[in-house]
């Protein structure tokens, strides 16, 4: 895949398998966000192919079914969290009752008449991964989505993650945050545009013989340049 | 495409607006203000201000929504509301159809206010009918819409948004037979001003004044909206669902 003249994800292959919560995981500028564009959809790719829900990546049909959250909130700065949240339900189909939860999912309900860009980047960014809840996807693209969030309500964001994949949905969410790869139930390992290693947590501490994930990881990227 | 997301479109661009109050206020006031100062400006040359009074009617909102559409759909590029609402399910034509319903309601208050001020206590004579007037402004507002829409595809910073006022109005502004009659052109530009959609709106507008409601009124509203839905169609061919 090529990107801004660069070729920047060579050659790679993975699967996703449903309900459950996937951690794509990796140093900046790895090509994390490359790949979760072309899972979207957005990225236009020179190369391979991408199936989602089985049909290809960015189709009509799936649309509805796979929500994304960039990095950037995007959102409306100059409305209110309710009233973005009620353009973007009107979009997807959800009704006020939809957006209420989703609104108590990421904790702003106290919030939700107050302008957006009156609010702090942590809440911002919550603003944003509730419409992206609006639809109730199938399978939810998260882009760092507890970057500059406080600890408790990290840990918060993580059970909600959770219970969305219990409740069948599939997470495919990046972060260079190590200690949150012990949360997931698969991890996608990538350096350099290249996928190091697709494992599960207790399989990287095996395989390396360490027992904290960022140590983990550190050895897998020397052995791997041995 | 389906109109219920266009008119949820155009509430949402709305209440933007509603929260930006000094920016609608602007884009009300303005135009009488500068209408008025006109009128006084040619205090000594009624003849003058009935000439270009008119035209002028026609040319503010087409100005005033093309800076203010070229910036709101920038930043809905910038700010990655764009690509997310191209990664739902929603047609980009009613994502358009919401941006001129919005800015079409906001052009046709502007135009009502404008027209009310200047036909009534400024004194401008018009022979046709003052719902023509109304009707031909709006029209150049949504003109002015969409020539805005589809330049904010070239412009990457706000900076230069604002720059293709000068760049895409002023020139139009010089040769549609404003400061000086068309015929009394060199003949190049006047071959220019024959493919400029402005050319057509002050046209149109000085004959509505003249009361001359013919076929080349027609025409020239019919060169307005032509010119108005290919730029909407070349807008729309910017809105791309897949990017590098």
């Amino acid at each position: 895949m090529v990107r801004g003249g660069t070729v920047v994800l060579p050659d790679l292959s993975f699967q996703l398998e449903s309900g459950t919560v996937i951690g794509l995981l990796g140093p900046s500028g790895c090509g994390k966000t490359t790949l979760m564009r072309a899972v979207v959809g957005v990225q236009i790719v020179s190369g391979g192919t991408v199936t989602v829900l089985g049909a290809p990546a960015g189709t009509t049909a799936l649309r509805p079914r796979v929500g994304y959250v960039t990095q950037a909130p995007s959102v409306y700065a100059d409305l209110t969290v309710r009233q973005n949240l009620r353009y973007f339900a009107s979009i997807l189909g959800a009704g006020n009752e939809g957006i209420d939860n989703v609104l108590y999912d990421v904790d702003l309900t106290e919030n939700a008449d107050r302008l957006v860009s009156r609010l702090s980047g942590g809440q911002r960014t919550r603003v944003s991964l509730a419409t992206a809840l609006l639809g109730a996807p199938e399978l939810l693209v998260l882009d760092e989505p507890t970057v500059g969030l406080d600890p408790v309500l990290r840990h918060d964001l993580w059970s909600l993650f959770h219970r969305l994949a219990n409740g069948g949905a599939t997470l495919l969410i990046s972060s260079h945050v190590m200690d949150e790869a012990a949360q997931c139930d698969r991890l996608l390992l990538m350096r350099e545009g290249e996928l190091l290693a697709d494992t599960t947590p207790d399989e990287l501490r095996q395989r390396t013989g360490m027992d904290d994930l960022a140590e983990a990881f550190l050895k897998l990227i020397q052995d791997s340049a041995a | 495409m389906n109109g219920l997301l266009a008119v949820a479109t155009a509430r949402r661009v709305l209440s933007q607006l509603r929260h930006d109050p000094r920016t609608v206020a602007l884009i009300l006031v303005v135009p009488c203000v500068l209408l008025t100062l006109m009128r006084y400006v040619f205090d000594a040359q009624p003849e003058t201000f009935q000439r270009v009074g008119a035209a002028t009617l026609g040319i503010f909102p087409f100005t005033v929504m093309f800076v203010v559409t070229s910036v709101a759909t920038l930043r809905e590029r910038t700010t990655g509301t764009l690509e997310r609402l191209l990664t739902m399910p929603i047609a980009k034509l009613d994502l358009l159809m919401g941006y001129a319903l919005a800015f079409g309601l906001l052009a046709a208050l502007q135009a009502l206010l404008a027209t009310a001020l200047t036909l009534g206590p400024l004194g401008l004579d018009v022979r046709g009918s003052t719902a023509w007037v109304i009707v031909v402004a709006i029209l150049d507002g949504l003109l002015g819409m969409a020539l805005g829409l589809f330049v904010s595809a070239f412009a990457a910073t706000e900076f230069q948004a604002v720059q293709f006022l000068p760049a895409f109005v002023l020139p139009q502004l010089l040769l549609c037979g404003l400061f000086v009659a068309r015929d009394d052109m060199a003949p190049v530009l006047r071959w220019i001003s024959d493919v400029l959609p402005l050319t057509y709106a002050v046209e149109a507008m000085a004959r509505v004044q003249a009361g001359v409601i013919d076929h080349l009124f027609a025409r020239d509203v019919a060169v307005i909206a032509g010119a108005s839905v290919l730029a909407l169609a070349l807008g729309a061919a910017t809105l791309r669902r897949r990017t590098p």
